[in-house]
């Protein structure tokens, strides 16, 4: 079975600041993994090499089989135009730190944009759509409403049935709960939980050490741009066995 | 005081006695500094707040009334003015038929200057080198050059080129007009101003596009939404709201800049007022007429970019402020129900 994303040797420099370092992962459909580490680890980036948002100076990027921004010729890879890229995207999710919400656009409106215009996808087969993805996300009610009017929590939900929207083979969290207010994390983590009961793939960069250890398949921890370790949730998180990954988890828990 | 005198009553007492001790002899030892304080506190909340007053604000608006009024006395009393000459050429038919060519420009100018300044200011934010160069070209030439030269340079093309022939660079050729035919006056008036109009909208643009948070783009990407659609649907909406004060200034000075092209003969509103008191030397009022003409238009563009922006502003605030027109009906709605003006509902 391939994996729903395969990452070989990939390997992300800015300047001379080597921020990904021949990193090698495997994540089976279906599966949750949570990567953790320290700022600065580099797990941002990795996360964005995954829909091409950065550019990975070697090794390659597989989502569900398929090679993501490049083109393999002989032994060499060529990029792919904006336009290949572009419709790789649409089959990723991806949910922003910072929400990035339109905010000139209804919650509705931001749902049903990228379905139709990215995928081609029929206006009022995916209106229809788009409202049950809200109400999956506890936000029927907020449709029409503009992303200010809505609180950060809700913004984030918003921002999920939007990648939701794209029915996407993977999706990508990056920080999803990091900007929010302590008492509204628990309704962004709640709905991510139930997506992964339902068996989507999730890639989730998060601080929530208790969101990792309750729904995690796995847990990649990283520094300085490297695995340091990966395994369930209880050992990485409850028996660590490298010291940089204990030395971590004493810091946040 | 009040907050000293519980310990004091703890100091004073020798043994450090349990808490019900030192606290209802203190409050009962010092019922007199107690109530006053109280008392003054509750008069506090009762007293009647009154808004801070500038008096020179009314020495101010005295003196302006009094301004206004000496020049409106002049414009009813000064013979000069010449109001019955004005009330004469205000509305003919050659006046209106140049304000027509006048908005012509106007409109004409806006259009193509700002669907050529759209795509200079994408091409300047192009990841492409050589799309980047040539916008900045672009702008620094349009921007270099005197409009009055440019719009002379294009009336007097025929002089450098006679014709204009399709076929290869140094080949042979395939066709050809005469460059008279393919433009006259007009047209190298439409020409030259939307040239010169869609280098300062590249950079009116490029500054909108700049302003929209970098996070957009990239969500617009993420999302896998087409290069176009991001440009059109996410980005530039969000960026017009930068965009549209200084397009307006753009709108409005290219209006009264039409009369520019007065210089290539072209009966635009000033050319015509010019010619007309060319003839009969009544200078003022036929200026007036001009004047007047461009006040009232340029006071419908005001209106219009109001509301213009308006409609961009959505999603901006949590309920936009109600229009001055809707003001105005609900002060005339709360005449008739007892209820004073409300706020606007959340419009859209």
């Amino acid at each position: 079975m391939t994996a729903a994303v395969d990452l070989r040797q990939v390997t992300k420099s800015f300047g001379a600041h080597r921020v990904l370092d021949d990193i090698d992962l495997e994540l089976a459909e279906g599966t949750v993994t949570v990567v953790l580490g320290p700022s600065g680890s580099g797990k941002s980036t990795l996360l964005r090499t995954i829909n091409h948002l950065e550019k990975i100076d070697r090794g390659q990027v597989r989502v569900g089989g398929t090679l993501i921004g490049y083109r393999q010729v002989g032994d060499k890879l060529h990029e792919l135009s904006e336009r290949e890229v572009l419709r790789q995207r649409s089959r990723i999710g991806f949910v922003f730190q910072s929400f990035n919400l339109f905010p000139h656009l209804t919650a509705l409106e931001n749902v049903v944009e990228a379905p139709t215009s990215a995928q081609g996808r029929d206006r009022a087969d995916v209106a229809t759509e788009a409202l049950a993805l809200l109400a999956r996300v506890g936000l029927a009610d907020k449709a029409g409403a503009y992303p200010r009017q809505l609180s950060g929590g809700q913004q984030q939900r918003v921002a999920i049935a939007r990648a939701l929207a794209l029915q996407p083979d993977v999706i990508l969290f990056d920080e999803p709960t990091s900007a929010l207010d302590p008492e509204l994390v628990g309704e962004v983590l709640a709905v991510i939980k139930e997506l992964a009961r339902d068996g989507v793939t999730l890639v989730v960069v998060t601080h929530e050490i208790g969101f990792a250890r309750e729904v995690a398949d796995t847990v990649v921890f990283l520094d300085e741009g490297r695995v340091v370790e990966q395994g369930p949730p209880s050992r990485v998180i409850d028996h660590p066995t490298e010291e940089r990954t204990r030395a971590f988890l004493e810091r946040v828990l | 005081m009040s907050t000293t005198s519980p310990a004091r009553t703890l100091a004073a007492s020798p043994v450090p006695g349990p808490a019900h001790r030192a606290n209802p002899p203190g409050a009962a030892s010092e019922p007199t500094t107690e109530r006053p304080t109280h008392r003054g506190v509750e008069k506090a909340t009762a007293l009647t707040v009154v808004p801070r007053r500038n008096r020179w604000t009314w020495l101010g608006v005295a003196v302006v009334i009094v301004l206004v009024a000496m020049f409106v006395n002049g414009l009813a009393t000064n013979p000069g003015w010449d109001w019955p000459t004005f009330g004469r050429y205000f509305a003919t038919e050659t006046i209106i038929r140049a304000l027509g060519t006048t908005i012509q420009l106007t409109v004409l100018g806006t259009v193509a200057g700002f669907a050529l300044g759209v795509v200079l200011a994408a091409m300047r934010l192009s990841a492409n080198a050589f799309l980047r160069t040539v916008a900045w070209g672009y702008i620094w030439a349009f921007r270099s050059i005197p409009l009055i030269v440019q719009l002379l340079f294009w009336f007097n093309i025929a002089y450098l080129y006679q014709t204009i022939s399709f076929g290869l660079p140094f080949g042979p050729s395939f066709g050809s007009v005469s460059t008279n035919d393919l433009f006259g006056a007009l047209g190298a008036a439409v020409l030259g101003l939307a040239l010169h109009q869609a280098a300062y909208a590249a950079e009116i643009i490029r500054g909108g596009i700049l302003s929209v948070d970098e996070g957009q783009r990239e969500a617009a990407a993420a999302l896998g939404i087409p290069r176009r659609r991001q440009l059109f649907r996410i980005v530039l909406p969000q960026a017009m709201r930068s965009i549209l004060p200084n397009a307006a200034n753009e709108v409005i000075s290219l209006f009264k800049g039409t009369s520019i092209v007065s210089v290539l003969a072209i009966p635009e509103l000033f050319y015509q007022v010019q010619v007309i008191y060319g003839r009969n030397s009544r200078v003022v009022p036929l200026l007036l007429v001009a004047t007047v003409w461009y006040i009232i238009l340029t006071t419908l563009l005001t209106v219009g970019q109001y509301y213009v922006e308006r409609h961009f502003a959505r999603g901006s605030a949590r309920s936009l402020p109600p229009t001055p027109l809707q003001r105005l009906r609900s002060r005339w709605a709360g005449f008739g129900a007892q209820a004073g003006p409300r706020p606007q509902e959340v419009v859209r």
